[in-house]
This record gives C-alpha cells, sequence and structure tokens, in this order.
C-alpha cells in the first residue's frame, strides 16, 4: 500500500472508532453532558485531560518550536508541565469539592455576584474561541498535506467529526472519546521518535538518546548540535537567547495560564471524589510528561537531521519531503547566489516574512517567490517551523506507516482539544448565561437542548475560523494564556486561600488584570508591531510573558479594594470553611 | 464539627502545599532558569546540567511532586478522620 492509502486507513479507523465511543456514551441529562455524571475514573479522567490538553500545538508545532529555539523552548516545556502542579494543589481538589458544573458557576457563588459571573464567562469565552481557531487550522493542515484534500473540505469534515461526538455525547461522549484519542497521539509520537533516536544515537529511548552520543562517534548529540549552530552563525543550541527576566515571566504566564484554563479545570469535576481528583491531575501529568519529555529529544534529532540532509546539497538532489512541503508552501528556497546549491544559516531568506509563491518556477525547478531577497546573509532557506514533526518521519526515511500514523495522531490531537473547548463554551452559555443569569425558569430538559443547540454553533464558527483563518492565531495564544493567568486563576485561588476578597475586590481585580494584559498585548502585537522589540518593553517583558505581571496586578487590586467594602456574607465565609475541610 | 480540628487540618494542608510549592519554584524557576547557567558549567552525560533541568529533570520532578501531594493529603484526610472519630467517642 502507498504511504496516502495507508494515511486514508488509520485515519479512517481512528474516526470510525471515535463515533463508536460516542454513540455508545450518549449524554442523557445534564450532568452527564457537563461532567460526565461525575462517574469518570481517575486514571481515565488522566488520560482524557492529557488528550484535552495536548492539542495540535503540543503535537505538531511544539517540537519544531523548540528545534529553532533551543534552549528558550524551556519556556513551553517547564510552563505547560509545571501548571499541572499548581492546578494539583492549589485549585483542583477545591473546586471539585465545591462540586458544581462549571468555572463561572464557582466564581458566581463565592463572589455572591451575577456580575462576577459574567466577567468570568466573557473570560472563559475569549480564551476558549482563541484556542480553538489554532486547532481547527491544524486540522485543516494534516488534510491537505496528507490527504491531499482542499484545507476547507478538511476543516469541514472534521467538524462533522467533532459536532457528532460533543453535541451528541457531551461531556461523557468526549471524556471516552478523550481516551482513544490520547492512545492514538501518544503511540503516533513515540514510535518515530523511537526510531529517530535509534537512528541518530542507536539508543532507544528518546529522553536519554538526546543525550547520548551520536552513531558510530565519541561526539554527544548535542554537543554535536552546539558546534554546528554556532559554525552556521546561531547562538549555540544549548544556550538563550531571550533575557532571563523574559524567560522567567514567559514560563510562569504558561503555567499559571495553564492552572486557570477553563476546558482543563472542569475535566477535575468529572471525576466522583475530592481524592480522586488529586489523583487525576497527576496521572493527567504523567500522561502529558510522557509526550513532553519526548518532544525536546524530538526536536534536537529533527534540527540535526534537517542541517544534514540539506545543508550543501544539490536542489535536483534534495530529498522528496523537502520539495513535498515546498509543494504545500511551507518551505521556500530563495537560490540567492544561483549556484544550484542549497546553503542554510542564520539570518532571514527575505526581507519581507512568508514566502508570496507566483506561478514561475526557477532555474533547479524550485518555486519562485515574488517576496524581496534579503541579500545581508547567504541564508537561502525559508521553513516553516511548524511543519518539523510532520516532516521528521520523512526525513528520517521512515516507513510509510509511520507517516500515516503521525497523520492520525495530529488530528486525534487537534479534535480532542476542540471538542474539550467547545464544549466548556457550550456550558458556559447554557448554564452559566442562560439558566444561571437570564433565563432562570428553563427545565432541565430545555437546558440540555440548549447546551447542544450552543455547542453546534461554537462548532459553526470554530471551523469558520479554520477555513478563513485570522492572520492573529499565533499571535493570540499569548493572549489565550495571559489573561487565563491574569484573570481566571487569581479569581479562583483567592477565592479558595482567602475569605476577606470580596465581589468588589474580585470584579476590580479581574478587570485590572484583563485590561492590563490585553492593552500591552493589543499595542505591542497590533497596533505597533514594528516597536515590539526588548528595549520597549516595559522591564524587558515581552507581550507573551507579560500575562505574569497582570496576574500580579489581578492580585494586589483584589486585595486592596475589598478592605473598602463590606467583607463577604456568612454564607460565602461558610462555603469557604467548606472547601477547606476534606 | 470541632473547629480546632479543621483549623488544624488547613494548617497541616498549608504546610504541605508551602514545601511542595517550594521545590517546585527551586527546580523550574531556579534550576531551569536563574541558576541554570551556573550548573551548565556541570556536565552529565551529552547533558549540561542547567539544560537537563530546564528540558527534562523539572519535568520529572513535577509529576513526583503531585504523587506527592496525593500521598500526603490522603494521609492527613486519614488521620484527621480518626481524631474526629475520637473526638465523637470522647462526648
Amino acid at each position: 500500500m502507498t504511504t496516502q492509502e495507508l494515511t486514508y486507513l488509520f485515519v479512517g479507523l481512528s474516526f470510525a472508532l471515535y463515533i463508536g465511543i460516542a454513540i455508545y456514551s450518549r449524554a442523557g441529562s445534564t450532568s452527564d453532558f457537563y461532567v460526565a455524571g461525575k462517574g469518570v475514573n481517575p486514571i481515565a479522567n488522566g488520560m482524557a485531560t492529557a488528550a484535552d490538553w495536548m492539542s495540535a500545538a503540543s503535537f505538531i508545532s511544539m517540537a519544531g518550536l523548540i528545534a529553532f529555539m533551543g534552549k528558550d523552548g524551556s519556556v513551553y516545556l517547564m510552563g505547560w508541565t509545571g501548571g499541572y502542579v499548581l492546578l494539583a494543589l492549589l485549585l483542583a481538589p477545591y473546586l471539585r469539592k465545591f462540586g458544581q458544573f462549571t468555572v463561572p458557576d464557582f466564581i458566581g457563588t463565592r463572589y455572591y455576584s451575577k456580575m462576577a459571573r459574567l466577567v468570568a464567562v466573557l473570560c472563559l469565552i475569549f480564551v476558549s474561541f482563541t484556542y480553538v481557531a489554532g486547532q481547527m487550522r491544524g486540522v485543516g493542515i494534516v488534510f491537505s498535506r496528507f490527504l491531499e484534500v482542499d484545507i476547507d473540505q478538511g476543516v469541514m469534515f472534521g467538524m462533522v467529526i467533532v459536532f457528532f461526538y460533543a453535541v451528541l455525547g457531551g461531556m461523557k461522549g468526549i471524556t471516552y472519546t478523550q481516551v482513544a484519542q490520547y492512545c492514538v497521539l501518544i503511540f503516533a509520537y513515540l514510535v518515530p521518535a523511537i526510531f529517530i533516536s535509534i537512528l541518530i544515537t542507536g539508543n532507544p529511548i528518546p529522553q536519554l538518546g538526546f543525550g547520548d552520543t551520536l552513531v558510530n562517534s565519541d561526539t554527544y548529540l548535542l554537543d554535536k548540535l552546539d558546534q554546528v549552530t554556532v559554525d552556521l552563525g546561531f547562538t549555540a543550541y544549548t544556550e538563550n537567547i531571550k533575557s532571563n527576566i523574559d524567560i522567567f515571566c514567559i514560563t510562569a504566564a504558561l503555567m499559571f495560564g495553564t492552572a486557570g484554563l477553563p476546558h482543563v479545570i472542569v475535566r477535575f469535576f468529572t471525576v466522583p471524589k475530592v481524592s480522586d481528583a488529586r489523583k487525576s491531575a497527576g496521572y493527567a501529568l504523567v500522561f502529558i510528561a510522557l509526550l513532553y519529555t519526548t518532544a525536546p529529544a524530538v526536536g534536537s534529532f529533527a534540527r540535526m537531521n534537517f542541517i544534514d540532509s540539506v545543508q550543501d546539497s544539490k536542489y535536483i538532489d534534495a530529498p522528496s519531503w523537502f520539495k513535498n512541503w515546498e509543494g504545500v508552501g511551507l518551505i521556500a528556497w530563495n537560490d540567492k547566489n544561483a549556484d544550484g546549491i542549497i546553503r542554510y544559516e542564520f539570518g532571514n531568506t527575505f526581507k519581507d516574512g512568508r514566502p508570496k509563491f507566483s506561478d514561475k518556477l526557477g532555474f533547479s525547478g524550485e518555486r519562485l517567490t515574488t517576496n524581496i531577497s534579503e541579500d545581508s546573509n547567504k541564508n537561502e532557506v525559508y521553513i516553516d517551523r511548524d511543519i518539523m514533526v510532520l516532516a521528521n518521519p520523512e526525513i528520517a526515511n521512515l516507513p510509510g506507516w509511520v507517516i500515516a500514523l503521525v497523520a492520525a495522531g495530529g488530528l486525534a490531537a487537534a479534535l480532542s482539544t476542540a471538542a474539550g473547548l467547545l464544549l466548556v463554551i457550550s456550558s458556559s452559555i447554557s448554564h452559566d448565561l442562560l439558566k444561571k443569569t437570564f433565563k432562570p425558569t428553563i427545565t432541565e430538559k430545555q437546558e440540555l437542548l440548549y447546551a447542544r443547540f450552543s455547542a453546534a454553533i461554537a462548532i459553526v464558527i470554530a471551523g469558520l475560523f479554520g477555513i478563513y483563518p485570522p492572520g492573529f492565531v499565533a499571535q493570540v495564544v499569548a493572549f489565550a494564556f495571559g489573561l487565563a493567568a491574569s484573570t481566571i486563576f487569581p479569581a479562583l485561588f483567592l477565592g479558595i486561600f482567602t475569605k476577606s476578597v470580596n465581589k468588589e475586590g474580585a470584579i476590580s481585580g479581574m478587570l485590572s488584570g484583563l485590561m492590563f494584559t490585553s492593552i500591552y498585548i493589543v499595542y505591542f502585537k497590533f497596533i505597533n508591531p514594528d516597536f515590539n522589540h526588548s528595549e520597549n518593553w516595559i522591564f524587558g517583558i515581552s507581550p507573551e510573558g507579560i500575562g505574569f505581571i497582570g496576574m500580579i496586578i489581578n492580585f494586589v487590586t483584589s486585595i486592596l479594594v475589598s478592605r473598602f467594602f463590606n467583607p463577604p456574607t456568612k454564607i460565602v465565609m461558610d462555603l469557604v470553611d467548606n472547601l477547606r475541610q476534606p | 464539627m470541632s473547629n480546632r480540628l479543621s483549623n488544624a487540618y488547613w494548617k497541616s494542608n498549608l504546610k504541605i502545599l508551602f514545601s511542595l510549592l517550594s521545590i517546585w519554584f527551586i527546580v523550574s524557576f531556579g534550576f531551569g532558569i536563574l541558576w541554570s547557567d551556573q550548573l551548565d558549567l556541570i556536565q552529565i552525560g551529552g547533558f549540561k546540567l542547567g539544560f537537563w533541568f530546564a528540558q527534562q529533570g523539572s519535568i520529572y520532578i513535577f509529576v513526583i511532586l503531585i504523587f506527592v501531594y496525593v500521598h500526603l493529603m490522603n494521609r492527613l484526610d486519614k488521620k484527621y478522620k480518626k481524631s474526629i472519630e475520637q473526638e465523637i467517642d470522647k462526648n
């Protein structure tokens, strides 16, 4: 069978599995729909959380980012795992003890205010839609490259699948589908990583191979990589480029943002007991760590392989993956000195960013662009970092079934995260906006209907984002984490660990965190992107890390403002006391 | 329910949180970021130590921390339940 037939087979089989599970575990009540009837086994919930959490960004983009960022890539590794420690220790058990359906439920009750609930819903919807747009795009990329269908058709197909199990099954359907999706995605991630680790270092465990010597040599992989990157004009692979304070703040923003992401928190509402919520967070991190400790190894292998296989080779003899991805438009070769030989080193290929392809072919048969060539350096290769994981098996010449597996894994990662996000969006609309705020008279049956209806609408909007991707998807990821860190996390934390913070404090805290963080990010990312350099940043903190400062502002504002107003009511005090007991 | 007991429970809980989160901070922000360059002077196998903490070690320790927390809290829950039963017996 050809690679493409295999890909159709693997993707088809995995989709059939997801739909089968969805039909088997349909939701019958609002409790089933929102929190899977609170009957999920903690290990299964850990797997579902891991699949929910690891998105197209983790599966497809992260190792590629690390490959080109070197040590700076650690911000993602520590940031996206360390948040689980905060979640397990500071939030999950208490929120499970509280025992309602949604994150705004907690904020609305603890701060005895519809206004607080609405601010929380606003943040939640913004954070979740930002995220979902990226997932649908990921689905589109995988479809277009591996199944050679149109990106639009790929996105629509993905929408139908998610529609099926999210609308029908709610949280219950999603949970069990995510367990299956975790298995598919982790298998798909580890198999090529193990193969490549053996090829490069002879060590079958990527986490160790990464620190091992190269095959038939006494040189360590990382030492070799340091030397090669320095020779080509880059900063050494194992050294930081960003300043320490920026790395500190980005890591912190990602950690606290992770702990404040509604679609992750809500997963801990689905287990039967408080002690299960703690355990479940532990299992979730084990399952996540399996991928996250492999990713930096994959990143270093990919960088090494990439340099080895294209550097100074003739374009005519370039490997087929190079031309395949050039065909999709994610690699470009700008033969600056017209010698037909590919030269890769530090520096921009074009003066004006991403390649814009014309219909013409160059001397060696490469796709020509209409960009302005950057002639102050010799680098001729433009490569989109998102393709490293997908291209890795091809770069390492692995068999067709491994490539097919990676395609199925990428889809599993994107679909599982999209479904989880769509569910929190729909429950915040049907539960928090309708049932708890604007239409308290609706029956449970009507609420369930509204929940399904809003899930359906959310899927259509997400799909539109996938088909007509707003150019700012990559930029707004910082936004999602920054906002979660500067609004939701402090409100939850203070709600549990203090009794004195009242509704005035919490609302002004959330709003000040929201405003500070959004203004900073919008200014540097949208209004004045040319100004986005370290010398213009406050204390040298980039927009990616500013959520951490926003969080501190939220904390200070909440505590100070609370002093000027009446303390929370007795009922709220008792609620907090109750949360703190086993 | 006895106020004294639940206060004691909450205090022990906070103590556990504080000690585990200190380790969390030291291995990630400390070893992985602030003192990473100094640790990089030490090399074990192919890994510089600071780099290893930033890309591998901190994650392993995070996992261990959560399971230690699960264990300590289960023990605390049990101890607390026992003292409540004793209190009820006394009355």
